[in-house]
């Protein structure tokens, strides 16, 4: 099957500690990807490095064969969502989609489409500013989907989320890898991750723990978290002592 | 429509397509609009306070005009600022750099679009300035006219500097990125540059931001007994233009 995202070898130190470190893995199109790691684990410097936004150490990430950086039209070809609050709190959410839309030539109707998608017509005009978590957190995916790209790189989306957004983004991305797009999504939260995805990348302190699927990882224990805990317990940083 | 088989346009994102994303997101801000409209009111209204002031018709009057430029200046050097470190601040440079990864593409799109917006409003302040003060002008005390010998390069150079200070900032949020330290730089560089400095070597300040704006672009000549002796107008603009270019091109460099 096709590998739309490669990761190989990836390592990227902050001091003496890497963040990342010699990293592999392949997101593959047409299923979820569940991104997994306590907190700290590495994930969102993962997602930074594929997109280019920090600069790898070693190793290379490449989306369809390419750096980011080298894409012809970096939107129509991967959606990402980092955290959210990646807009101006003085733009509305319609502007701050039209300028982004503008930057890689997608049809302005297009802007209205992904409003529509992400239930903020209503807020469009509003400045982005008096958002809660959760509408700042759908203009991110509104973001995203802006370009209708084949590759989507999501890092936290149920974050800030109701339980009816949670469903609804669950929803969305299942839909979206049916469509035959490659989808990875981090969560530190393994039972939406068992929702969710169909296929688990787990690391800790940076390293690939396990390249799987959900339901050969579930396979390993009991449940799906006991099985989780079980492989990231040696790489999780602090813990509650047992009682 | 899968994601394999997916069709994407011919070519690839360029200038053209960034600099429309730039300037959507200029002016989609309203704190553009106010800061450019105050940039405008306050060379206007100052111009028609200096003129009515002004008893001696013998002074450079064009130049006094323009002394509300220099407030004017600073107002659009702290928006070139803004204009990237109010992406830094609020995480959008993410998502810019999302839509267009090569960033000094990124930085040339932001410099030409605020470039662009801050020449116009810069000579719209400049010949407001100019008119509303003559206009202003007490009896007795004739209004320069456009045909004399250096009124309209005058007007012309002083509308321009508002650009090339705000490109000056713009580059100074490229390489610094944090909002209160660029805006120091800024201040220092433009204004106390010239307490300091200026005032202990005249040769430096001739080079000197605040100097040129005040002086050198209203074409002020070197007489006896001068404090300072200016280059020539066009050259003063020489050496401001040369100033954003640098500190954009370092600006770049340290983006890439």
């Amino acid at each position: 099957m096709r590998r739309v995202i490669q990761v190989r070898q990836l390592t990227k130190r902050y001091g003496a500690t890497a963040a990342v470190d010699q990293l592999s893995f392949d997101v593959r199109p047409g299923v979820v990807t569940g991104f997994l790691g306590p907190n700290g684990s590495g994930k969102s410097t993962t997602m930074r490095l594929i997109l280019g936004l920090d600069r790898a150490d070693a190793g290379q990430a490449r989306i369809g064969g390419r750096p980011y950086r080298d894409l012809r039209w970096p939107l129509r070809e991967v959606g990402a969502l980092l955290e959210a609050g990646a807009f101006h709190p003085g733009r509305a959410a319609r502007a701050h989609l039209a300028a982004l839309a503008a930057g890689n030539a997608i049809p302005r109707a297009r802007v209205e489409e992904v409003l529509a998608l992400t239930g903020l017509e209503q807020v469009a005009g509003k400045r982005a500013g008096t958002f809660s978590l959760g509408m700042a957190q759908r203009l991110g995916i509104a973001a995203a989907l802006l370009g209708d790209p084949g590759v989507l790189l999501l890092d936290e989306p149920v974050n800030g989320l109701d339980p009816e957004g949670i469903r609804w983004i669950r929803g969305l991305l299942r839909s979206l890898a049916a469509q035959g797009r490659a989808v990875l999504v981090s969560s530190h939260l393994i039972s939406e991750m068992a929702l969710m995805a169909d296929h688990l990348v787990v690391i800790g302190r940076g390293r690939l723990l396990a390249d799987t699927t959900a339901a050969e990882l579930a396979a390993r224990a009991s449940t799906l978290e006991e099985a989780f805990l079980e492989l990231t317990g040696a790489s999780t940083e602090y813990r509650a002592a047992r009682s | 429509m899968t994601a394999g088989t997916r069709r994407l346009p011919p070519g690839r994102y360029r200038f053209r397509h960034v600099a429309r994303m730039e300037w959507i997101k200029l002016a989609s801000l309203r704190s553009t609009w106010a800061t450019l409209g105050i940039t405008i009111a306050a060379a206007a209204g100052i111009a028609v306070a200096v003129a009515a002031g002004t008893k001696s018709p013998s002074q450079d009057l064009t130049n006094s005009m323009m002394t509300g430029m220099f407030a004017g200046v600073l107002l659009a050097g702290v928006l070139g600022v803004l204009v990237v470190t109010g992406e830094y601040t609020s995480g959008t440079i993410r998502a810019t750099l999302a839509a267009a990864p090569r960033r000094p593409l990124v930085l040339a799109a932001k410099a030409a679009v605020f470039g662009v917006t801050t020449l116009i409003t810069g000579q719209a302040a400049a010949f407001l300035a100019f008119f509303a003060g003559s206009a202003a002008l007490g009896h007795g005390t004739a209004a320069p006219a456009l045909g004399q010998p250096g009124v309209l390069r005058t007007i012309v150079l002083s509308g321009a500097s508002l650009a090339l200070i705000g490109l000056l900032g713009l580059g100074l949020g490229a390489i610094i990125r944090h909002t209160a330290a660029a805006v120091t730089v800024l201040v220092s560089v433009v204004y106390a540059g010239e307490l300091f400095l200026g005032q202990l070597n005249r040769t430096i300040d001739a080079y000197l931001p605040a100097y040129i704006v005040g002086d050198t672009l209203g074409g002020h000549t070197c007489g006896p007994g001068a404090a300072a002796c200016p280059l020539p107008a066009w050259a003063g603009m020489s050496v401001l233009a040369a100033y954003a270019a640098a500190a954009l091109l370092i600006g770049g460099c340290i983006l890439a």
